[in-house]
């Protein structure tokens, strides 16, 4: 957990994944069509990688990639994202975390 | 009959013809008979062979065997042939067939009678009348060992049995075959009727779709759930028509986005039952099929017809459903590259290895390796369709708090009629005269 939050707080987005997981990609794909850079970290390819899934779980992310933090806060997985970007709110969070500008 | 298929192993053997003492071509048994010969035969690890001929005299018989024995009659003998079966065995070495129901072979060993050509030449020329007296021969003729007229008239009768039999059987497969062909179109046709919003509602479908959410029972639902939308929006078409209440119209509007919500769920139970049929979009009108995308409709092409309909609309709502509609779009791509990375994933994972000899265990563990994690990423499609249905589900939820009620209204009402006319459109074709 400790690692999960100290990733996640060194970087505007931060966006936990797994190499294989295609669902990851999109969710990256849409936040570099934002203009967006996340700090991106694959569990599969970290040696505490395992732990860090069920921190993940623990914060309630199901399944437990991708995991997204926006300004070191937890926002959610796949669906969350996609919500909060439906209704303009994902673009607000990422402008208040400076990780865009418009 | 487990026998049978031993026996049709050789079927190119006319020997194994022989051997079917069908004493009648009314006694089906003694198929069964000649396969539990043919079992003993290759069980016992001996081949069958052209000497069988020369079991093939008849001469001397420790039973009589009358031709009109039933059946049951005959297969109640063949424990007592068995041990008559096992003395030939050991008798002589040269024989390698054990016909143990007839066991009217002759004692002396590997008496040459006739080459098989000869005899089946002889059996197309014979008489193929029925064949009343006892099979019981002469003992007279034991001594020569060959075949008399007898012998060679019940060898035709029986090749006639055999014969006969061997084409009831294919007339038989062939009849279960055209029904077979006749069931599958008449599936096929209860499909496409089934598209074009008829819906029909059998015993069988009852049954299945009480039991799962398999493809056909989600048919069912959507097909009960077309219905109840189709009255929605005609209740929601009175209010607007009869210009309801906001109020009123508020509440139909709820009504009608709460039915929404079903259907989406509905999708996301058939996506753990059976993701592709989902995908396949067989669920939907041919002309709806045109459009799909990830086993649904696309938000942001809904969103661009509805714009023109819902005028006039204010500044901020203006600039609400623009973002709306690049929102969606930008969502649509992000899941559509993500299924693209999915389909590269999955066609990388099926390909690589060696294609050279299985045999080794290495390639066998490759083998299984790969196909287990393709099952993997084919799982994973089950959430990239339940995504595409959540941001169809957040776009229509983000227009009904853009637009007010009247609009709303209005925005839901053009969206049915939008797909109604694809259905009709659908129905159309499907029904359009072909040359």
């Amino acid at each position: 957990m400790d690692r999960v939050r100290d990733l996640a707080s060194k970087k505007a987005a931060v966006i936990f994944t797994k190499s294989s997981c295609c669902m990851c990609y999109s969710i990256k794909t849409l936040f570099y069509e934002l203009g967006a850079s996340p700090a991106i970290h694959e569990l599969d390819h970290d040696p505490s990688g395992r732990d860090m899934e069920w921190a993940l779980r623990g914060l309630g992310c199901d399944p437990s990639v991708p995991a997204v933090f926006i300004g070191g806060r937890f926002v959610g997985s796949a669906k969350d994202v996609i919500s909060l970007h439906v209704d303009g709110s994902l673009k607000q969070m990422l402008i208040d975390a400076k990780a865009i500008w418009f | 009959m487990g026998g049978r298929t031993a026996r049709t192993g050789v079927k190119d053997e006319k020997k194994a013809a022989k051997g079917m003492w069908s004493f009648d071509s009314q006694f089906q048994v003694t198929n069964t008979l000649a396969d539990a010969v043919f079992n003993s035969a290759k069980a016992s690890g001996q081949a069958v062979s052209p000497d069988c001929n020369h079991i093939g005299t008849l001469d001397k018989t420790p039973t009589s065997f009358a031709i009109n024995r039933s059946a049951t009659q005959v297969e109640s003998r063949l424990p007592l042939e068995k041990v008559q079966q096992t003395n030939l065995v050991s008798i002589s070495s040269g024989y390698t067939e054990n016909w143990g129901e007839s066991n009217m072979a002759d004692a002396s060993p590997k008496t040459d009678i006739s080459t098989d050509a000869d005899t089946d030449e002889k059996s197309q020329r014979s008489d193929r009348g029925k064949l009343n007296a006892v099979v019981a021969s002469d003992s007279s003729d034991r001594s020569k060992g060959s075949l008399d007229q007898k012998t060679l008239r019940r060898l035709a009768q029986n090749r006639e049995a055999a014969r006969k039999s061997r084409l009831r059987k294919k007339a038989y497969v062939q009849q279960l075959e055209s029904s077979r062909l006749k069931l599958t179109q008449l599936e096929q046709e209860l499909q496409r009727a089934r598209q074009q919003g008829i819906f029909i509602s059998s015993a069988g479908d009852q049954s299945h779709a009480m039991g799962g959410n398999g493809a056909m029972a989600f048919d069912v639902e959507y097909a009960r759930w077309l219905e109840e939308q189709n009255r929605l929006i005609n209740e929601l078409r009175t209010g607007v028509n009869s210009h309801a209440g906001d109020a009123e119209l508020r509440i139909i509007v709820d009504s009608v986005l709460v039915h929404y919500d079903e259907i989406f769920r509905l999708k996301s139970n058939a996506a753990k039952a059976d993701v592709f049929h989902l995908l396949s979009g067989m669920w939907k009108t041919p002309a709806e099929r045109c459009f799909l995308w990830l086993g649904g409709f696309r938000s942001s092409e809904l969103l661009k017809l509805l714009v023109s309909q819902l005028e006039p609309l204010t500044e901020q709502q203006l600039v609400g459903i623009s973002n709306l509609q690049q929102s969606s779009q930008q969502a649509e791509d992000a899941l559509s590259q993500g299924m693209e990375a999915l389909q590269q994933s999955l066609s990388e994972t099926l390909s690589t290895g060696s294609l050279g000899s299985s045999g080794s265990s290495g390639n066998v563990a490759n083998y299984m390796g790969q196909m287990a994690m393709a099952m993997g990423k084919l799982g994973t499609l089950e959430g990239f369709i339940r995504q595409a249905d959540n941001l169809r589900q957040q776009t229509l939820q983000q227009m009904h708090r853009i637009l007010t009620t009247r609009q709303s209204a209005r925005a839901l009402l053009a969206i049915h009629d939008y797909f109604s006319r694809l259905r009709a459109l659908s129905s159309l074709w499907l029904a359009r005269p072909r040359e």
